[in-house]
């Protein structure tokens, strides 16, 4: 068999003998296996992973009836943003015109109303110009028929010094100041989380479909116990809003260590544990996040991702969307995603790890 | 994240379900309402619509269901329900509550 055209995880182009390939498999899935204490995958569906990697067409898809349904966090910015928060294509339309792009010319199942480009996803701003949001929130309503989710990074670190009010932990630490630097983090979540659910209470009054927590737990297992109480409160305060939350990385950090929800302490949790939490939370949709190794070659970072992701949906009674962007869950980090390994990866989740939906 | 071509495009290309061109708000509906898992939701939509399951990806089938219940084509037909309109009967065909419905068509 001839050498395999495949990728590297930061998207160069290599060749790849085949036995290397299925090494590469192994591996791969071995690594998620060690780690998060799942499954390896199976040795046919190993098998099933190799031929999608092989199959020499430059485009792979499922097959009919296969079809699963799509949810994004950029939908409303990626047309007129820049290349380096969204992978923006730099055309200045607007947050309405380019949702209704989003439906009706590249055919999405759902479109996200994002916080305006400029505030740089802090909280504390977003919520001064919440007014701004929720009309022109109400406009887009108006006349996108696919579902809407309003979309913010709830991140605890706009709350640290120097942009918010708390001690940083990142500073305490090092001075061994752990239960100060434990404090900081607890207040710094609890005003994060009133925060939040002022916003989200805000976009309900006015008809918001749906909320996306995007990038949660980006700041650590505090910022984790923060979104999970955000979606407490909001599915009591308005409750036919569903709310997704979409994770930013595979692996919660323990900056506080001791954070718990329903139980169970956050830090070091992988995805199939992540998920149960969300649900007891009331999240609707959970999107795991599975890191992508940039070094590491695309057939190992896939099997990885896989075998991370088909333990989280077994384990779900919620559907799972997982994240399927530059960088995370085997597609190569590089602003212009190559298309030939974001198709492979989209078959082999859905086909092997029978997600239910990107 | 990511460039429209590298992303929405493509996901929507290989795997999606196609929007309003097809069923797949329909089904997103139901994920965002009920937590159904994509095969319960496949046929909760398919029941409702009375299709088959694998007419939900199929257009040519969609395009005519979708004009008939006035629930939004991709197309820009003149007179055809899209929006709140789409929306609202939409809600009625699923039997669920739509906030954007509640709050802004029973304002009117």
């Amino acid at each position: 068999m001839e050498d395999i055209l495949t990728r590297m995880g930061d998207g160069q182009r290599i060749t790849m003998p085949a036995s290397q390939v299925k090494a590469e498999l192994l591996a791969g899935t071995k690594d998620a296996a060690d780690r998060g204490k799942v499954p390896e995958l199976t040795s046919s569906e190993l098998k099933q992973l190799f031929e999608i990697i092989a199959d020499k067409n430059r485009v792979v898809t499922v097959e009919p009836g296969e079809e699963i349904v799509l949810t994004d966090d950029l939908s409303c910015v990626r047309h007129s943003g820049d290349e380096g928060a969204a992978g923006g294509v730099g055309i200045p339309i607007t947050r309405l015109q380019a949702i209704l792009v989003h439906e009706r010319s590249y055919a999405q199942d759902s479109a996200v109303f994002q916080v305006p480009y400029g505030s740089g996803g802090n909280i504390q701003r977003v919520k001064e110009k919440i007014e701004i949001d929720m009309q022109a929130h109400e406009t887009v309503s108006l006349l996108a028929t696919i579902p809407m989710f309003y979309t913010l990074a709830p991140a605890v670190l706009w709350y640290f010094r120097p942009s918010g009010p708390y001690k940083n932990p990142s500073d305490l630490l090092p001075r061994g100041k752990i239960r100060e630097a434990q404090e900081a983090s607890e207040k710094a979540a609890e005003r994060l989380t009133e925060d939040v659910v002022y916003i989200g209470k805000k976009m309900y009054s006015i008809g918001c479909d749906a909320f996306n927590l995007d990038t949660s737990a980006s700041g650590g297992d505090a910022e984790f116990y923060s979104n999970l109480n955000i979606v407490s409160k909001l599915k009591q305060a308005a409750p036919h809003m569903a709310i997704e939350m979409g994770m930013s990385g595979e692996f919660i950090l323990g900056v506080h260590t001791e954070m718990t929800f329903d139980g169970q302490r956050l830090a070091g949790m992988y995805p199939h544990q992540q998920v149960k939490v969300a649900e007891a939370a009331g999240v609707d949709i959970f999107g795991p996040v599975i890191n992508t190794k940039s070094s590491k070659s695309f057939a190992w970072n896939l099997a990885r991702a896989v075998t991370f992701v088909k333990q989280t949906v077994a384990v779900s009674n919620i559907p799972v969307h997982v994240n399927a962007g530059m960088g995370v869950c085997s597609i190569p980090m590089h602003p212009t995603p190559p298309i030939d390994c974001v198709s492979r990866m989209a078959k082999a989740m859905v086909q092997i790890a029978k997600i239910d939906g990107l | 994240m990511g460039d429209p071509f590298g992303m929405p495009i493509t996901h929507g290309m290989v795997a999606g379900m196609g929007g309003i061109r097809t069923a797949g708000d329909l089904v997103m509906w139901m994920q965002m309402t009920r937590k159904m898992r994509l095969p319960e939701a496949k046929q909760y939509v398919a029941e409702k619509l009375k299709v088959a399951p694998l007419d939900l990806v199929d257009e040519c089938v969609m395009r005519d269901v979708r004009q008939d219940l006035g629930i939004g084509t991709i197309t820009a037909i003149a007179g055809v329900h899209r929006g709140i309109a789409a929306k609202r009967r939409i809600g009625e065909l699923l039997g669920i509550e739509i906030n954007s419905v509640n709050k802004m068509w029973h304002k009117s």
